[in-house]
């Protein structure tokens, strides 16, 4: 019997894409990434969210400590409502970008950004526009808890009062609210007096969250959020962003990757102060277009 | 910066491990292959039945396989290539242990058909278990070379095997036809080549998982052309 004929037509292959080995990403290699998978989102995507809504859109956006510049050319949109996740080795940038986003860098001499953040109809980055207005709409919460020294319901309210004028009972309301978006009131409902500092350190980093969301802000930026908490705690504050999100669109900055994933919508991977990729979370980690993206979060990075 | 070695030298040789275990469970399942090829040709029932008892060592490699992709799933959270291989290693050996048992199955059959006189030359039986064979050997030895086109050829060739066994069964059906007393053992060999196109579907899911791992396509339950478009 001889061998039945059948077509074997052999595929072409598409395992070894061009290596991505020297650190820097050139156009060409870029365009050589999206090439060479034209079926899934290319490695670096300004508006990942096909159905998604940008909340702050950012442009060409440079930054510079004194000389030295720290960001190059960042173009990236932050969707609205949705968790944005920044990832990369220290002194990537990641949280570098996140400080630009309200600004907070103004704060330090010699440091600038140039480019362009588009926030509704305001260019973030403009200085003619309102820095603390502005901070009402994006608030920030550290990676070390920062109570003030001053009450529970003090910590709260003091911020308010800086951009409302609420009655006491509005107030109370207010903290009351606030509280209970950071998932704390069950736990501090009776200590409201007592001093902030008193609280436990997750305790303290949601009174921190709750201080944030009291005035109403549209955006959370949220830099290292629980690197200093115990794991249940952790997973308290994980637990949080994924009800926050309901209302504000986020940004996080996080050492801890497997973090990123869980709580993320969308995840940018960044490398020497520039995005290697930024894409879909659940595409991110499972299957990245990027070599270095699959080394850093493989662990085989260095 | 490569992408050769984890900064973790320990999870860098588990890693290492499962593919080696894969490996070697490879190298089993096919000497299964091999010796049940042998006894059909030899009608080699003493043989045959070393084959049937033999059968614990392939299940043995598969909960071996199992066990630590489970441990490292726990332990390590992998993402990426790392994850798609771990969790493809789970379904991987699932069919390498089919395959050795489909082996095992021949090894029965042989045991049958040496109660009667022969009916068969067995050759085109042959052909087709050299072909499964090879596409087995072939789609481990793709992940071994990170080659996503040596997988695809696999699952190309799984058309042929299939081709063998339409002709295969043709051949026996007129056969049975003309003389009804040879019914009895023709279905026999009729059952080893049905385990020999399993075999070669199993090949080409391990082939299919292997692409997954490689470059993140998963190209099952899709027509073939496209396939090839992906691959």
């Amino acid at each position: 019997m001889n061998e039945p004929s059948v077509s074997t037509s052999t595929g072409t292959g598409s395992g070894t894409g061009p290596s991505t080995g020297n650190l820097g990403l050139d156009p060409g290699r870029q365009a050589a990434a999206v090439a060479r998978q034209p079926n899934d989102a290319p490695g670096h995507d300004k508006a990942p969210a096909a159905s998604g809504r940008a909340k702050l859109e950012i442009r060409d956006l440079c930054f510079y400590y004194g000389k030295y510049k720290a960001l190059h050319n960042i173009d990236l949109d932050i969707q609205d409502r949705k968790v944005t996740a920044f990832i990369g080795p220290s002194g990537c940038g990641k949280s570098t970008l996140l400080r630009t986003l309200n600004r907070i860098y103004e704060l330090y001499p010699g440091q600038h950004a140039t480019g362009r953040i588009q926030f509704g109809a305001r260019n973030l980055l403009d200085r003619a526009d309102d820095v603390n207005l502005m901070r009402s709409k994006i608030g920030m919460v550290f990676q070390k808890p920062t109570p003030f020294p001053m009450s529970v319901q003090d910590n709260i309210s003091f911020g308010v009062r800086l951009y409302e004028q609420l009655s006491r009972a509005d107030m109370e309301e207010r903290v009351h609210w606030a509280l209970q978006k950071a998932a704390l009131w069950n736990e501090v409902k009776d200590k409201l007096r007592q001093e902030g500092t008193a609280l436990s350190g997750g305790q303290q980093q949601r009174l921190c969250i709750a201080r944030a969301v009291a005035v109403k802000p549209e955006i959370l930026l949220l830099d290292e959020p629980a690197s200093a908490l115990d794991p249940l705690s952790t997973q308290k504050i994980e637990e949080l962003i994924s009800e926050l999100k309901t209302d504000y669109t986020i940004a996080v900055v996080t050492h801890n990757m497997q973090q990123a994933a869980r709580v993320s919508d969308y995840t940018a991977f960044m490398y020497l102060g520039r995005v290697v990729e930024f894409g879909d979370t659940k595409k991110l980690f499972t299957h990245p277009a990027e070599k270095q993206t699959e080394a850093y979060i493989t662990g085989r990075f260095g | 910066m490569s992408l050769s070695a984890h900064i973790s030298h320990e999870f860098e040789s588990e890693l290492a491990t499962v593919r080696q275990k894969i490996l070697a469970m490879g190298h089993q399942v096919d000497e299964v292959l091999e010796a049940s090829g042998r006894a059909l040709m030899g009608r080699d029932v003493a043989l045959a039945n070393g084959i049937i008892l033999g059968d614990r060592e392939t299940d043995s490699m598969e909960l071996e396989i199992d066990h630590l992709c489970f441990e490292i799933l726990a332990r390590r959270q992998p993402v990426a290539g790392d994850l798609r291989l771990l969790t493809s290693a789970l379904k991987l050996v699932v069919d390498l242990e089919r395959i050795g048992d489909l082996g095992v199955s021949i090894a029965e059959r042989v045991v049958e058909l040496g109660k009667g006189p022969p009916l068969y030359t067995y050759d085109d039986l042959m052909r087709m278990l050299t072909t499964v064979r090879e596409m087995v050997s072939e789609s481990l030895a793709a992940l071994f070379e990170h080659s996503p086109e040596r997988a695809s050829r696999v699952i190309d060739k799984d058309e042929v095997v299939d081709a063998y066994y339409t002709q295969v069964f043709n051949q026996l059906l007129s056969r049975m036809r003309e003389n009804p007393d040879d019914i009895t053992r023709a279905t026999q060999i009729q059952a080893i080549s049905k385990y020999i196109e399993r075999i070669g579907d199993h090949a080409t899911n391990i082939a299919e998982r292997v692409i997954f791992v490689l470059t993140g396509d998963d190209i099952r339950h899709l027509p073939r052309l496209k396939r090839r478009d992906l691959s």
